[in-house]
């Protein structure tokens, strides 16, 4: 085992702030290069027409997700020692709901929102002070609801142990998955697309 | 190619999805195996939003859990962060593919039937929900969806359903914005 490096100790705290630029840098760069600075582009998957965000997003899950596994598999990472945060399953349903509402009203997501203001939508911006302000809100908020928050408390929870199989077996099964809602978007961009392209 | 240049052509098209997918799952891996840890966007924004309130109302941030999870113990400066400059990166890297393929461009984006004015309000109450919503959940698309898809994580996958329903259920309401 030799990675994750930073969890060996191979690098401290401010050399984990470079990376974390650099990994940002990437992370910006290939969001656009899908097109998600426009809000135009992402909000359109949720009619059908254009079903990008699905591919790009399922793509990335699986790549990293069956390069993980191998890595692990080969004994090069200890996957013990990669973060998988808690399980807080009714504030997570109840969250993941109200991030999607917010989504087709606003036409970004958190992340876009960056890329959108980056690459001079005004939108993305006017986004991104909206989340800043639902942030301020939450937190003065806070107090109220600081019970449902630490609600339904499932641990670190995976999906191998959700429906008890290898994770070997979740990683190729979710995978399969993933190419069958490429073939369901394709055929959808077919059906519901507009003539042009992008 | 200067910037110029390139804001002066005609914006190149998308990658294809996939290409940029498996860029994006790369990148999402190298998080992996060199930190540990993946992408985020909506915690940096928490850091940023407690520490706005510090700076205003110090003791009203301290006394209040939500902000004090993200200010620390009080030795660290808690804008130098991981996701703080990961976010920062996020810019740059957009900012750099956007204008090698002139795509940098101020503009606000609608449907036809749409103004400015309403598509701003709109994209500042939607991010308002969202802002909401992934501190509800303790992540967004990028923490959650995309990084605790990839290392199956239950409560993630279960998040990720929930922002597809509550879009689609959502998107016919709002449908004269993107027409």
């Amino acid at each position: 085992m030799n990675a994750p490096f930073y969890k060996f100790g191979l690098f401290g705290d401010d050399v984990s702030l470079i990376v974390a630029f650099i990994v940002g840098i990437g992370f910006g760069f290939f969001l656009e290069r899908a097109g998600f600075g426009s809000s135009m582009k992402l909000a359109a998957q949720f009619y059908f027409t254009d079903m990008t965000v699905l591919k790009v997003m399922f793509t990335a899950i699986v790549t990293a997700m069956v390069g993980l596994f191998y890595l692990s598999w080969i004994g090069f990472v200890d996957l013990s020692e990669v973060y998988v945060s808690t399980t807080y399953l009714l504030p997570q349903i109840a969250g993941g709901l109200l991030l999607g509402i917010g989504f087709v009203i606003g036409g970004y997501c958190p992340g876009t929102s960056c890329v959108g203001a980056a690459t001079g939508r005004l939108d993305g911006a006017a986004c991104l002070a909206g989340i800043f302000a639902g942030i301020f809100l939450f937190g003065e908020a806070f107090p109220l609801f600081s019970g449902f928050y630490v609600s339904t408390n499932l641990g670190r929870l995976t999906l191998p142990e959700v429906f008890g199989m290898s994770y070997g077996m979740v990683v190729f099964l979710v995978a399969a998955m993933a190419v069958g809602a490429f073939y369901a978007a394709e055929w959808a961009e077919k059906k519901f697309g507009s003539k042009k392209t992008n | 190619m200067s910037s110029t240049e390139a804001k002066s052509k005609t914006p190149q098209p998308y990658w294809n999805p996939y290409l940029s997918g498996i860029g994006l799952g790369l990148v999402l891996l190298a998080s992996f195996v060199i930190m540990g840890r993946g992408l985020g966007a909506s915690g940096a924004f928490s850091s940023a939003v407690a520490y706005g309130v510090q700076a205003i109302a110090p003791s009203h941030a301290q006394s209040n859990e939500f902000y004090s999870e993200y200010l620390g113990d009080g030795t660290k400066n808690p804008l130098m962060d991981w996701l703080v400059f990961e976010v920062l990166g996020v810019f740059a890297g957009g900012y750099i593919s956007g204008s090698l393929a002139g795509r940098v461009k101020k503009t606000i984006e609608h449907g036809k039937g749409f103004t400015d004015k309403k598509r701003l309000l709109f994209a500042f109450i939607g991010g308002a929900l969202m802002g909401i919503g992934a501190k509800l959940a303790r992540g967004c698309t990028s923490g959650q969806a995309l990084t605790g898809g990839a290392v199956l994580n239950a409560g993630s996958w279960a998040f990720m359903m929930m922002v597809f329903a509550g879009a689609y259920a959502t998107a016919y309401f709002v449908r004269r914005q993107w027409q």
